[in-house]
C-alpha cells in the first residue's frame, strides 16, 4: 500500500476506481433523476444546469444514467474477471502440479482456447441463449481465464521443486493440501496483476456486446447500450456519445494503469523504465 | 524448414477440430431450437410441420450424431443451407471473405508499419518525449472503446468535416468510376475502419516491442557489437531489432482472433457486408449452419495467421525449426 501511494500515477488511478465504486454504490444518492424515467418536456436537451450532461431521445437524463450504468458495467467487470480468475486459477494449479499427461492436456486446451475468435463466440452464446446479465458475465469469465492459468502454473512449476513444498509432503500433506495452502497463495501475485488489467478488458467487452444490443438490454442503464441510443442521433446530440464513452475510456484506463503500476510493485525485476 | 512446417501443419488439426468441437456444442445445446422463430410465431404450424422441419434440419438426432455429420459434410467444405434464405452457407460466407480480409490484412500492415519502429524508437531513446508521448498513447490504445473512436471519427471526419464517407464499401455511382478512381473510391470508405481496427492491436505491439528491444539492448552481444566498433545505427536495426522481433511475432499471432473477432463491430458500425456482418446477422436470425461456417472459416483464418507467424519466428530464429535436441536448445512447448 505505501508504495502504491508513491507510484503517483497508480494511485491516482486507484483513487479514482474508488470514486466510481463508489458512485455504483450510492448511485440513488448521487444521481439526480430516476435513470428510466421518461420526460417528454425536455426531449434531447443539451448539458445545462438541470441535466449536466443532457438528456437523450426519451428525456431521460444521461447523467443519471451513467451512474447507474456504473453499477452494472462494473459489476459485470467484477464477476465475469472472478470467474476468469477461478478457472484458471484451478486449470493452472493442476496443469502445474501434475505435470506430464495432464498438463499437456490442460495446456492443449488452453491453446484451443487462445485461438477462438473469443468475440464470435461470445456474441453466439449471448444472442442465443438470450441476452441477460448472468448470462454475460459467465460468458466473458469462460473465455478469459486462459493467460491466468498460464501464469499460474509457470509459477507453480518453480514452486513446487521448493524446499517448504518437500518438508509440507514429507509431513504427509496431500496434494490438495499442498497445492491450496502452499502453491496458490504463492503464485498470486502476478495473477493480481492480470486481474486488474482484465476488469478493464471485461468492461470494454460488455460495452461493445451492449453498443451491439446484444448486451445489457433497455431500459437497464449500461455504459454500453446508452452509447447505442447515442449511434442513433450521432451529429445532433454528441453529449449522448461523448459522457458515456469518456467514463468507459478513463474507468478502463484507471485500471490498466492501475494494473501496470502493481506489476511494478510486485515485480520491481521487470519494471522497464 | 519444410519438415518443421509440415508438422505445425500437423499440430493444428487436432486444435481446428477442438474449435469446432466447442463451438457445435455450445451453440446447439442452448435451449429453444432454430425452428422455434419460424414455428412458435406461427400458430398454423402443427406440431407434426414442426417436427419434420426439425428431421429436415438434422435437429431431431442426439447433439454427437449432430456433430459427426456435421463434421463429414465439413469435409467436403459443405456448411449446409442457411436457415434464413436457403443459400449455400460456403457461398454466402465466400463472397464476403475478401472484404474482411482487406481489411485485416490492410490493419495489420498498418500495426507492423507503425507499431514497430514507435517501439524501437521509444526503447532506444528512453525517457525522451517521443517515449512518453507514445506510452500515453499505448494506453489510451489499450483503453478506448474502438466502437466509441468509431463514432467520434464519424462524426467529426463523415458529419463535420464532410470529406470521409461514413458507410458501405463504395459509392451510389461506383459503377462509372475508372479503375483508378474505383481504387481510390475504395481506399476513402476503408481508410476509418482500418485505421480504427488498428489502432487498439498497435498500441499492444508497440508496448512488446519496447520492452522486448530494451531487454536485448542490454544484452552482452549488443555490448560486444558496440565495443567493436559498429555506428550505432547499424547495432540497433542489424543485431538488436532481429532479436527483438521474435517475441512480437508470436504476439502478433496472438492478436489475430481479436482482429477477426472485431471485425463484427467494425462492419456493424460502418456498414460493411463482410463476414463480421454477416456473422452478426446470423446470429440475429439463429442461423446455426452459417454461424457454425463462420466459425470455422474464422478459426482456419486464425490458424493461418498462427502458422504464418511459426513460420516467421523459424526463419527469424533458425534454431527453432530443428527437431529438438539437435539444436542444443530444447523446443518451448
Amino acid at each position: 500500500m505505501k508504495d502504491l501511494i508513491k507510484n503517483k500515477i497508480a494511485f491516482a488511478s486507484f483513487v479514482f476506481i474508488i470514486v466510481i465504486i463508489i458512485f455504483a454504490i450510492f448511485a440513488p444518492f448521487i444521481a439526480m433523476y430516476d435513470p428510466t424515467a421518461i420526460d417528454d418536456q425536455s426531449l434531447l436537451t443539451p448539458p445545462s444546469k438541470y441535466h449536466i450532461f443532457g438528456t437523450d431521445t426519451l428525456g431521460r437524463d444521461i447523467f443519471s444514467r451513467i451512474v447507474y450504468g456504473s453499477r452494472i458495467s462494473l459489476s459485470i467487470g467484477f464477476i465475469a474477471v472472478g470467474i476468469a480468475v477461478l478457472i484458471g486459477i484451478f486449470f493452472g494449479s493442476i496443469a502445474g502440479y501434475y505435470d506430464g499427461r495432464i498438463d499437456s492436456v490442460i495446456m492443449r486446451f488452453v491453446d484451443i482456447m487462445l485461438c477462438f475468435p473469443t468475440f464470435f463466440l461470445i456474441l453466439a452464446v449471448v444472442a442465443i441463449l438470450e441476452p441477460s446479465i448472468f448470462n454475460i458475465m459467465v460468458v466473458i469469465g469462460a473465455t478469459s481465464w486462459m493467460g491466468v492459468a498460464r501464469l499460474v502454473r509457470a509459477e507453480v512449476l518453480s514452486l513446487k521443486e521448493r524446499d517448504y513444498v518437500a518438508a509440507s509432503r514429507v509431513m504427509g500433506a496431500s496434494d490438495g493440501w499442498i497445492i491450496l495452502k502452499h502453491l496458490i497463495p504463492n503464485a498470486i501475485g502476478p495473477v493480481l496483476v492480470s486481474t486488474t488489467l482484465g476488469i478493464g478488458g471485461a468492461i470494454l467487452v460488455e460495452s461493445a456486446l451492449s453498443f451491439l444490443g446484444i448486451g445489457v438490454q433497455p431500459p437497464t442503464p449500461s455504459w454500453g447500450n446508452i452509447l447505442m441510443d447515442g449511434k442513433s442521433t450521432l451529429g445532433v446530440a454528441w453529449w449522448l456519445t461523448v459522457f458515456p464513452g469518456i467514463f468507459i475510456l478513463l474507468t478502463v484506463l484507471a485500471y490498466n494503469l492501475l494494473g501496470e503500476g502493481l506489476r511494478d510493485i510486485l515485480e520491481p525485476r521487470l519494471k522497464n523504465d | 524448414m519444410i519438415q518443421y512446417i509440415i508438422r505445425r501443419m500437423l499440430g493444428l488439426v487436432p486444435v481446428f477440430f477442438g474449435i469446432t468441437l466447442i463451438s457445435f456444442f455450445v451453440i446447439h445445446l442452448a435451449p429453444g431450437k432454430p425452428t422455434d422463430i419460424q414455428t412458435s410465431l406461427n400458430p398454423k404450424v402443427s406440431y407434426e410441420a414442426r417436427l419434420r422441419l426439425e428431421k429436415l434440419y438434422g435437429l431431431d438426432k442426439p447433439i454427437h450424431i449432430q456433430y459427426i455429420n456435421w463434421l463429414n459434410r465439413f469435409i467436403t467444405f459443405d456448411f449446409g443451407r442457411s436457415y434464413v434464405d436457403d443459400r449455400l452457407v460456403w457461398k454466402k460466407i465466400r463472397e464476403r471473405i475478401p472484404i474482411t480480409l482487406l481489411i485485416n490484412i490492410s490493419s495489420l500492415i498498418l500495426i507492423l508499419g507503425i507499431g514497430i519502429p514507435l517501439g524501437v524508437i521509444s526503447a532506444v531513446k528512453r525517457k525522451s518525449i517521443m517515449d512518453r508521448l507514445t506510452t500515453i498513447f499505448v494506453f489510451i490504445g489499450f483503453s478506448i472503446p474502438e466502437f466509441w473512436l468509431s463514432l467520434l471519427l464519424m462524426s467529426l471526419f463523415g458529419i463535420s468535416l464532410g470529406i470521409l464517407p461514413i458507410s458501405g464499401i463504395k459509392s451510389l455511382d461506383f459503377e462509372y468510376f475508372s479503375l483508378l478512381g474505383k481504387i481510390f473510391d475504395i481506399t476513402k470508405h476503408l481508410i476509418l475502419p482500418v485505421s480504427i481496427a488498428a489502432f487498439g492491436s498497435l498500441a499492444g505491439i508497440s508496448r512488446y516491442m519496447r520492452s522486448s528491444m530494451i531487454g536485448i539492448i542490454r544484452q552482452d552481444f549488443i555490448r560486444t557489437a558496440r565495443a567493436k566498433g559498429l555506428k550505432e545505427a547499424e547495432v540497433i536495426y542489424k543485431h538488436a531489432l532481429k532479436n527483438a522481433l521474435l517475441p512480437v511475432i508470436t504476439i502478433l499471432g496472438l492478436s489475430i482472433p481479436g482482429l477477426i473477432g472485431g471485425s463484427v463491430i467494425f462492419e456493424s458500425i460502418f456498414a460493411i457486408p463482410g463476414m463480421g456482418r454477416l456473422f452478426y446477422e446470423s446470429v440475429m436470425a439463429r442461423d446455426y449452419p452459417t454461424i457454425m461456417g463462420i466459425l470455422s472459416i474464422g478459426a482456419m483464418l486464425t490458424l493461418v495467421g498462427n502458422l504464418l507467424a511459426d513460420i516467421a519466428y523459424s526463419y527469424a530464429d533458425p534454431r527453432i525449426s530443428l527437431p529438438a535436441g539437435q539444436a542444443g536448445v530444447t523446443k518451448e512447448t
